[in-house]
């Protein structure tokens, strides 16, 4: 038996969660206030992920920047691949909230999508 | 020109009270921003975790503002970009707000009510007493935020940071993934100010160290940071000597506190908390001067802009019935809130009983950690609130919900307390 204490990472609320493991297999998820924080737990301890956040170059925008997300959570250790793949990407304005930026970010099958609107610069 | 309602603020807090308040039937509003679009500080916030709340998902930033703004837009609110508002006047036909902008000069628009929704700013190295040069590369968490999320510039390579607010844990990981490398987080107090779970995914995942009781105690470089000392102070918040620690970089960033920004509600004669910096308000969240509101930062500092929705949804809906002409009740009994006993302040400071709606939300800040403890009101001397908390503490909102039938059914209290109680 083996336990792991963790911070739910889920919501705000930051509840402390105790892990219990047998052999590499979760035993029970305790501490946690809702299912999303078992479901984290688990997840936590086996296979960590996160949704990463940044940003990339726009040509011809009224900013010279859009952000972006990963339009769903990818490994933890794919967080440094991913953000090195952002700086060789640039899009054009208008950007819309939802555009792909970049298909299947480093293999992981998740897309990277614009999270603002940027307008092109009126010429 | 005449307004039913100006909203100062087109930040989440102004976006908020606007939807609600012409929900809610109020036809002639106007919000000014003095941004080049709106959404406030959201725009320049582009991690992820907003609107667990209010929309069931996790949205970043930017997005969560969409959401508002396209509100606003659908509902064709009127708002001023790129405007800066000057002053507030209260007189006998309503209150007089003294704005300007390029295309308009300087306007003298009148209102029936406003809601103030200013926001906060960040505290600066001139308020906090740092010895050293003062070369350039330091910059507080949230300049450095919206340099690189919207201006596209990267403030510096090798950067430490001042301070664990929530700011400051987010932009240790953003300034990282932008390939900078975060040399540690300073932390004075014994606790950090920010959330947990940012402190898990913004430091902990890359290794960034976090130094509680340490604070800078010299910047050196005279063109450019060049590196500066840290020192672990003692219980008193004074450096301890043998303790310093040099670390070399370029930039230092700042995540030292936020304060509302209130110099308009003082104009107005808005008497401020000495805690919270905000207007003092009463369940409706109206201030001392009839017919202005307060919301969000502007009002208090909240982690959450969840909770800066829904409190600025009600300043809405309350200045509403005020244009209405709902809230005469002048002989209304005013009952105070007093925050003893390790809770720092609560908002609202005041309640009318007769005026608030089913339940109200108390929201409040505690001054120090507690673990296994109960938060407690009490009217007069009876309590009717006990609830046990595993975990209280300074960088974390709290609340209590009151129930109007509690406080109008029974007997009369003169005071509302709300204390941390010990197990």
């Amino acid at each position: 038996m083996e336990t792991r204490e963790l911070i739910c990472i889920n919501c705000p609320l930051g509840c402390s969660l105790t892990v219990t493991m047998e052999n590499g297999a979760v035993k029970k998820v305790e501490g946690n206030t809702c299912k999303k924080g078992e479901a984290y737990g688990t997840k936590e301890v086996t296979n960590p992920t996160r949704i990463v956040t940044s940003s990339v170059r726009v040509t011809g925008g009224t900013l010279p920047v859009v952000s972006v997300k990963t339009a769903s959570d990818i490994p933890k250790g794919k967080i440094y691949d991913c953000a090195k793949a952002l700086k060789t990407v640039a899009v054009n304005a208008p950007v819309h909230i939802g555009d792909v930026v970049l298909k299947n970010v480093c293999g992981t099958g998740v897309d990277m999508i614009a999270t603002k609107n940027i307008p092109a610069v009126s010429k | 020109m005449q307004y039913d309602l100006i909203i100062i603020g087109g930040g989440p807090a102004g976006l908020a009270a606007a939807v609600s308040a012409k929900k809610e039937g109020v036809e002639n509003i106007l919000i000014l921003e003095r941004d080049r679009e709106l959404g406030g500080i959201l725009n320049q916030c582009i991690h992820n975790g907003f609107g667990l709340h209010t929309f069931k998902e996790e949205l970043t930033g930017p997005e969560y503002a969409w959401r508002f703004i396209q509100q606003v837009e659908e509902l064709q609110i009127p708002y001023k970009l790129h405007t800066m508002v000057l002053d507030i006047r209260d007189g006998e036909n309503g209150k007089t707000v003294m704005a300007m902008n390029r295309e308009d000069g300087l306007m003298m628009l009148t209102a029936r009510a406003v809601i103030l929704a200013m926001g906060c700013r960040e505290r600066p190295r001139g308020a906090l007493n740092i010895p050293g040069y003062r070369p350039a590369g330091i910059y507080t968490a949230g300049t450095a935020q919206r340099l690189v999320n919207m201006e596209g510039y990267m403030p510096g390579r090798e950067v430490v940071i001042l301070g664990s607010g929530d700011i400051g844990l987010i932009m240790a990981r953003r300034m990282t993934l932008e390939g900078a490398k975060v040399k540690v987080v300073a932390e004075l107090m014994p606790f950090s100010g920010g959330l947990q779970r940012n402190i898990v995914q913004c430091l902990d995942d890359f290794d960034i160290p976090l130094k509680l009781s340490h604070t800078v105690i010299d910047i050196q470089g005279k063109e450019r940071v060049t590196g500066i000392t840290l020192a672990e102070v003692d219980e008193n918040r004074k450096p301890i000597p043998g303790t310093e620690e040099f670390y070399a970089c370029d930039t230092l960033l700042l995540s030292c506190g936020l304060i509302p920004e209130n110099e308009l509600s003082g104009k107005i004669g808005v008497e401020l908390s000495r805690i919270t910096s905000g207007p003092v308000v009463n369940e409706s969240l109206e201030t001392n001067v009839p017919g202005v509101f307060a919301c969000g930062n502007v009002l208090h500092v909240h982690d959450l802009v969840d909770y800066v929705s829904e409190e600025a949804a009600r300043a809405g809906a309350c200045a509403a019935a005020y244009i209405r002409g709902e809230k005469e009740k002048e002989d209304t009994k005013e009952i105070p809130v007093f925050a003893v006993d390790g809770v720092r302040y609560t908002v609202p400071q005041t309640i009318r009983p007769a005026c608030m709606e089913d339940t109200l939300t108390l929201r409040f800040r505690v001054g120090a950690v507690y673990r296994d403890c109960y938060v407690s009101v009490y009217l007069g001397d009876r309590r009717i609130w006990h609830k046990k908390k595993r975990k209280l503490a300074p960088g974390e909102m709290e609340q209590v919900v009151l129930k109007k039938s509690d406080l109008t059914d029974r007997e009369s209290f003169d005071k509302i307390t709300v204390k941390v109680e010990e197990a």
